[in-house]
Formats: structure tokens, sequence, C-alpha cells
């Protein structure tokens, strides 16, 4: 494997291999548990720090673990992972906890997490494999969080409702009324809202990326008119 | 589709997108004017407002997908969804609730699947059901019809629109509700004590069913569509309602004229399964399509949760369309029944 820069796994991890965007993986979690910023954060945090410490404990056992076994031990790796976090989270945020339910748990099944152990860790040394657990989970969270926001916002006109559940008493005043009067839009909270907002971030997504696209090829060079080329197939544009 | 055989020259057929959606607008207006004697000017304030912002999404979705605008804004389909959900909406909806719908009718239903002709799903029943199941409370009052409560003038209508909360009071169940609520009353004693029954279907609700009856026969007159899907859901209603009447007990599920006259059967038979993009192609499939939509309707009526069924009933055989297109493919001229020359 070529050497890799921590640059291009930040790039990778948060926007141009976006585990829930781009690649699609691990949407039961993004689409069941999204309606609010607090289940979200809740979630993204979870995630992420399964990641990280199944991506390390992968990339340091990667040269002494056949490859026929390889798939079981990674997701006993995983589940332990999930089992300590799960533990945590009921210890700490217990309210929270519960309302996250049978998504804790089912961390371990999320492809995003078999994907980059199997994909990355187990071909990477500790540093590259630790950071790449971190941008994806990061990547993976900020999606969660977006759609979390957009479906509360929509579903409910406030925003950061109970965030006490995640942050002690401290955040019980963390809510913003966005919309007073709000009518509660119960689609946006209900699963087929996850599926619509989502695709409305892909959407949004795709259309940065198109106009990035659109600036860099405005800057290149234009070939000179007339010049000759030898033509393959398909147009030449 | 039935095979030319005559020689050249032939008659064009001068039916255009826009001839066929001005022919069903048309073929509203009866249903209309009944529902607006019935339950006062609260649908027409619907079918006005509703119209404006359909325009306005259609013409916003067009310009942002690069179409010329005139030119789709001139075939009528976006009016023609506007009239369907607004008809479907209860009277009195609040200026909100009929913008939400239209967005997720033009926006969602329509143009993110890619125009008209591309939409697989009816978009007025999709707008209908993403506000029944987002605002329940607002979608299941229904206006009282005239008779039983004051209805209020065209001003006062426009002014239930627009500002909020301005009267209630005025809005009762359905004759489908009650009939679903009911667990102690015989049916006899239903239409006998209870004012809202009226003669069959209920008290203003048999006449609207009536009404569009008539506006959908002469869209088969004119050959707007063929008889199949609506003929067939309405004989697999009155079959099942007739097999389950069950009249003698209080569990009954409604007689079958109760059934075809009542909520939005015919409204449903005539102007909203034969949508001619998101039904069922074949004759045969047609038929078929028809009749799953009819026995749906039965079923979520009598034992589901929500009073009238047409729009999940529809959504459902929207999916299942090209699937029943496929298995109904009509035998090609020349080939034999398996496909060989």
């Amino acid at each position: 494997m070529a050497e890799v820069s921590y640059k291009d796994l930040s790039v990778n991890g948060l926007w141009k291999n976006n585990p829930a965007i781009v690649q699609l993986l691990g949407l039961c979690p993004l689409l069941a548990v999204t309606g609010s910023v607090v289940n979200a954060i809740g979630l993204g945090v979870a995630t992420i720090m399964v990641l990280v410490i199944s991506n390390t404990s992968v990339s340091l056992i990667r040269n002494v673990v056949s490859d026929a076994v390889r798939l079981p031990t990674f997701v006993m790796i995983i589940a332990a992972a999930v089992t300590c976090i799960e533990l945590l989270m009921q210890a700490f945020t217990y309210e929270l906890f519960q309302i996250l339910g049978i998504f804790l748990p089912l961390i371990t099944t999320n492809c995003v997490i078999l994907g980059r152990a199997d994909g990355f860790a187990a071909k990477n040394s500790l540093g590259p494999a630790l950071y790449d657990g971190l941008a994806m989970g990061m990547g993976f969270a900020a999606v969660l969080i977006v759609l979390g926001g957009m479906r509360e916002l929509a579903g409910t006109g406030a925003l950061f409702a109970n965030m006490d559940l995640l942050f002690g008493s401290l955040a019980a005043d963390w809510k913003i009324v966005v919309l007073p009067n709000y009518e509660p839009f119960l689609l946006a909270i209900l699963p087929p809202g996850a599926f619509i907002f989502t695709g409305l971030i892909i959407v949004l997504k795709n259309l940065i990326d198109s106009m990035i696209k659109k600036r860099q090829d405005a800057l290149k060079e234009r070939p000179i008119k007339g010049s000759k080329r030898v033509r393959v197939t398909g147009a030449v544009s | 589709m039935a095979l030319m055989r005559l020689s050249s020259p032939h008659a064009h057929g001068p039916a255009s997108t826009q001839r066929v959606m001005l022919k069903v607008l048309v073929a509203t207006v009866p249903g209309i004017l009944i529902l607006t004697w019935f339950f006062g000017y609260g649908t027409l304030v619907n079918i006005l407002f509703g119209s404006v912002i359909a325009l306005a999404f259609e013409a916003l979705a067009l310009k942002l997908r690069g179409r010329p605008i005139g030119f789709y804004l001139s075939d009528l389909s976006a009016l023609v969804t506007a009239f369907l959900l607004c008809i479907a909406l209860p009277p009195y909806s609040p200026w909100w609730l009929i913008a939400t719908g239209m967005a997720s009718a033009i926006l969602l239903a329509k143009h993110f699947y890619g125009g008209l002709g591309y939409n697989p799903f009816n978009p007025a029943m999709v707008g209908y059901v993403i506000l029944l199941i987002s605002f329940p409370v607002q979608m299941t009052s229904w206006a009282a019809p005239r008779g039983l409560a004051a209805t209020p003038g065209f001003l006062e209508s426009v002014q239930a629109c627009f500002l909020p909360a301005t009267f209630d009071g005025i809005t009762m169940a359905t004759p489908l509700d009650v009939l679903k609520q009911n667990s102690s009353l015989l049916i006899e004693d239903l239409w006998s004590q209870n004012p809202l029954f009226g003669r069959w279907g209920g008290l203003g609700w048999e006449w609207v069913n009536i009404a569009f009856l008539a506006g959908g026969l002469w869209l088969i007159q004119q050959r707007v569509f063929t008889w199949h899907a609506p003929i067939a859901m309405l004989a697999t209603l009155t079959l099942l309602s007739a097999l389950f009447y069950d009249g003698g007990s209080s569990a009954s599920g409604g007689s079958p004229l109760f059934h075809l006259l009542s909520g939005a059967t015919m409204f449903g038979a005539f102007f909203i399964i034969t949508d001619p993009v998101s039904s069922a192609v074949s004759l045969r499939g047609r038929l078929i399509y028809g009749a799953l939509i009819g026995a749906l309707i039965y079923i979520i009526r009598v034992r589901g949760n929500y009073p009238d069924a047409v729009a999940f009933a529809v959504l459902i055989m929207n999916f299942a369309a090209p699937f029943i297109d496929y298995y109904t493919q009509p035998r090609t001229y020349g080939h034999s029944k398996r496909g060989e020359q």
C-alpha cells in the first residue's frame, strides 16, 4: 500500500468518500435515530469511538490474523468495542441509551465499521488506521447531526431540544425555538422524512461538487482551436 | 393496443395533453359545485389558492430544471393535480396545509422523478397522504354538511384559509368515520337516528359522489380513459361490501350502496385511479389494477385505522402497476402467446 497522507484521509472521510452520503453505508441507524440533534450526536459519538477502537485494534493485529479468519475476528473486535460503548452510555447517559435502544448494539453490524476495518485498517499501520477511523467517524457523525438538525427543525420548529440527556443539566435550556406556533410536521420525524432529507443532503453535496468542478474547469487552459488530436471514441468536447 | 387495420390516409386524433387535461378539469366541475353547495365555499377557496400555488411550484421546478416554462405550464397537468388535491383536502384548510401539500405533490412526487409522464405515483395522492400522516388533526376534520350547521359565507371561508384558527365547531365526523367508530348501534338505527347518514351514503356525500360519477361517465364517453379500471374497482368494492355486509350486527362494514356513495369512492374511481401515468397500461392490467384498488379500499376502510382509504389504496397499487403490466403484456400480432413466431 502506498504511503497515505493525513490530509487525504481527512478529505476522504469528511467529504469525498463520506460513508453516509457517498458510500451510503450504515443507513439503518442514519435513518432510524436522526429525529433530533441530541439523538444524532449520541449515535454519532458512539460510532466515532467504535470506529477508532476497531480500526486501532485491527491495525495492531493485522499481521497475526490469517486471511481465512479475518472477518470473524474483526466482527468480534467490533462487537467488543460496541459493548463497551453501550455499557458506558448506560452508565452515564441512561435516558439517551433508552431512546437509542436497539440501534446502539446494531452499530456492530454497521457496514461502515467493518468496511473500514477490512478495507483500510487491515492494510495500514497504526497511525493512518487510527486517523482514518476518526475521519470516517467524523464524516458519518457530521451527516447524522445535519440530518438530525434538519429533521428536528422541520418536524418540530425547534432545535437542540433535550440536550441535557447528553450534556447534563447544564444544557437543559439549550433548546432554541426557531419557529414559534409551528404546527408539528410529523412526516419529517417519521421514517419517510429520513429518506427524503437524506436525499436532499446528497443533492446538496452533488450540487456543491459540480460547482467546484465547474470552477476548476473554467480555470484550466482551453485547448487551442484547430489543434489536431487523435479521435478515440465517443464525443470530443 | 388496438391494431390499425385500415390503410392510409389516417385521421389524426386531436387528443393532446392539454385537451385531455382540460376535459378532466371540466368533468370535476359538477362535483365541485355539489361540494360547495353542501359544505360551503371551503373547497372553492382551496382550489383557487391551490391552483395559484401549484402553478408557481410548477414554474419554479421547470425553471430549476431548465425546461420551457410556458410549454409545460400550458399542458394544464399542474392545474389538474391542484384541482384533485384540493377537492380531496377538507374544506377550510389553512393556507400552509395547502402549500405543503402542493409542494409535496408538484416538487416531490412529480418533478423529483422527472416531471409529467415519469412519476410512478399519483402526485395528488402523494400530497394528500403526506399531509394525512403529518397533520392528522387538520386532515380528518371535515366540514359539517348544509342543514346540520351554518355554512360560512365566501369572505369567512377566505379568512379561514389565511388567518389562524378563525372558527371551529363547524367540523364534524364523516359518515365513514362514524360508522367505523360505531360499536353499539345497528345499521338501521344508525341511519334512522343520525341525520348525518342521509339516504344512502351520507348527507351531501351521496350527491357529491353522484356528481363525480356523472363527470366520470362523461370522460369515458369522451374517451379520455377506458371503463376498465373504474368499473373493476367499483365492482370489487360492491362485491366485498355485499359479502361482508352483516347488516344485523353493530360490527357491520356498511352496505354496498353506502360504500359506493360515500367518501371519495366515485372521485377516486374516475379521477384518481385513471391517471394514465401511474396506473397499469394494458386493458387486462387495468382490470386487475382497479379490482385490487377496490379490495384495498374496502379492507382499509373497514379494518384500517383511517376512515377513508382511496389515497392509500391508490399509492400501494401504483407500486404494483409495473409488475401488473409485466404479466399482462398483450400478445404481439403475428406471435403466439408464448412469444414464438
